[in-house]
């Protein structure tokens, strides 16, 4: 059950408790049957959705859908595997906008130069994302489409201020990061739309940023994480500020209020603790397996607090 | 209690479950061809796309030294190199490897020689049940073509993802060290001989 909950709430597990009767009778977890297309195209990708509605899901790295396909919590009659779609995967940047295709693995981005340099904090949620052989696989633009309240990428967008690029069947829209998630496993992408790019605007010279997870061991989702990414301005005054909060409540939150504390203040421990405080106070975690609700909050304050002053360390060895 | 909602295409509260059961769909376009090249041999199979990739390496092609054991990926055993990158082969369908290159446990030796992994995980005493290992030896095949000379933090973090019960890691992660050092040496003696 320890290991369901990897992907579940408790809730989830004791739905899951009758499945496992199904399982202990066939001895394996077999997905529902399902008709598998890989089109070749964006277009036709957006086309086997709308022909098929609900009934079609996406299949990128597959890390969170095959398991919880396998479990039956999830399943489809159509399964759209877009990795057959070229120039879905890429990191670059071009007029002050980093971009990353939605079909970029974890892994590619912990080994790519371009976010080493310019943005630090990617590589730190890269490296903690479950573990090295899902990383092979697991992709960013699935990790936000499955939108975990506690997981990490979630956190990062929201603290980059990103924004998303969906394509669907009226072409081409933008979501804001802290417009994305609207719920548990629930965000603004509609069922024929398809998550294309992350872009990130290309952080000021004097910035810096880091993320922090607190984990019960490699491969776990974060009992809490903290992403920051601050930008100074004359005299320590910090112009821009980004927080986002994994596994601090039922979807990846943005901390706005600790953010409006720091900004237009010069940066100290004085201000980093009082933003931290904020940043907990004003969250309303879950308690689960992993950790009572109470707990959470206090470790929000806690990695807040480091988190920030990881940022400002980063931004000192720039 | 945490009030996380289950995904959105679960089942609506106060369905039966029978009213879930797999639901019809004409059997044509069921089936695919799929073509994979396993440990350099090129095999064919028709296959129902909801087949794992595990189960088509154990069951079908009856290569077994593929392991499963937590069948939900986070263990690691059913660890094998698709198209070059090592990969949980349960959280994979089959289908998904069409066209591809497929690196298991069985590929590794070669005319009779066990690979440098292998052979350091011998020497070292890198495995007890032997249930982990192919899966350990296979994230270390990887890693070590990317990281030649890793620190002990390094092979450490590389083999996070692989669950072992018996060895207590120790003596894997010796062995993976004691591998890289001989996989090194070769490499000096290879250039040395061309040279
Ligand atoms: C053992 C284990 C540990 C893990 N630990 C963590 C962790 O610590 N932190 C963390 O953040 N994640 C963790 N994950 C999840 C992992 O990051 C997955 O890779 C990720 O959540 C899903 O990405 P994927 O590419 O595999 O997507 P898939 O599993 O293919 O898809 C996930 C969902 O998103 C939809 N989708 C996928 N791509 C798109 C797209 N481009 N547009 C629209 N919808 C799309 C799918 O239809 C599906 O509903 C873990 C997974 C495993 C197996
Ligand atoms: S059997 Fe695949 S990860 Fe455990
Ligand atoms: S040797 Fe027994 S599980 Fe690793």
């Amino acid at each position: 059950m320890l290991l369901l909950s990897a992907f579940l709430g408790d809730e989830t597990v004791l739905v899951c408790q009758g499945f496992m009767w199904i399982f202990d009778q066939s001895n394996s977890m077999i997905p529902r049957q399902f008709q598998y297309v890989a089109p070749s195209s964006l277009k036709d990708a957006v086309s086997l959705l709308r022909e098929h509605g609900e009934d079609a899901k996406i299949l990128a790295g597959g890390q969170s859908l095959i398991p919880l396909m396998k479990l039956r919590l999830m399943s489809a009659r159509y399964l759209v595997d877009i990795n057959h779609i070229p120039k879905l995967s890429y990191i670059k940047e071009e007029k002050d906008i980093i971009k990353i295709g939605a079909l970029t693995r974890h892994a590619e981005i912990g080994a790519s130069k371009l976010m080493k340099s310019k943005l630090p904090i990617m590589l730190d949620a890269a490296s903690v994302v479950a573990d090295p052989i899902v990383r092979n696989v697991g992709t960013i633009g699935g990790a936000l489409a499955h939108a975990d309240p506690s997981g990490d990428w979630g956190a990062i967008v929201l603290a980059l201020g990103a924004e998303l690029v969906a394509v669907g069947p009226k072409g081409e829209r933008r979501i804001k990061a802290g417009e994305f998630f609207v719920d548990t496993f629930t965000t603004r992408l509609g069922p024929t739309e398809i998550l294309t790019e992350i872009r990130i605007p290309s952080p000021r010279k004097k910035s810096g940023g880091a993320y922090l997870k607190l984990e019960r061991k490699v491969g776990d989702f974060a009992i809490v994480g903290v992403a920051a990414q601050i930008a100074l301005g004359d005299g320590g005054i910090c112009v821009e500020a980004g927080i986002g909060l994994a596994g601090a409540g039922p979807k990846p939150i943005k901390a706005t209020l600790a953010e409006k504390a720091l900004i237009g203040k010069k940066m100290s421990d004085e201000s980093i603790k009082k933003a931290a405080k904020i940043s907990a106070e004003n969250t309303d975690p879950p308690s689960d397996i992993r950790s009572s609700s109470e707990y959470r909050k206090a470790m929000v304050e806690v990695f807040t607090r480091r988190t920030l002053q990881a940022a400002l360390d980063r931004m000192a060895q720039r | 209690m945490n009030r996380r909602k289950t995904p959105r295409s679960r089942a609506p509260k106060g369905r039966s479950r029978a009213a879930l059961g797999p639901r019809k769909v004409g059997p044509e376009n069921f089936k695919h061809m799929i073509r994979v090249t396993v440990n350099g041999v090129e095999r064919e199979a028709t296959v129902e796309p909801r087949l794992l990739l595990v189960h088509f390496i154990r069951d079908v092609l009856r290569l077994t030294g593929t392991h499963i054991g937590c069948d939900t990926s986070n263990c690691g055993a059913c660890t094998l190199l698709l198209n070059g990158r090592a990969v949980k082969s349960c959280a994979i369908f089959a289908v998904q490897a069409d066209g591809g290159e497929v690196l298991t446990i069985e590929g590794l030796a070669k005319d009779g020689k066990l690979n440098p992994i292998q052979e350091a995980f011998w020497d070292n005493h890198g495995l007890q049940c032997g249930f982990c290992t192919p899966g350990m030896i296979m994230t270390a095949y990887d890693f070590l073509r990317k990281n030649s000379n890793p620190s002990e933090f390094e092979i450490r973090r590389a083999i996070s993802g692989n669950l072992c019960r018996c060895t207590g890691y120790q003596n894997i992660v010796k062995a993976v060290a004691a591998a890289a050092e001989s996989m090194r040496s070769a490499k000096v003696t290879v250039t040395a001989r061309r040279r």
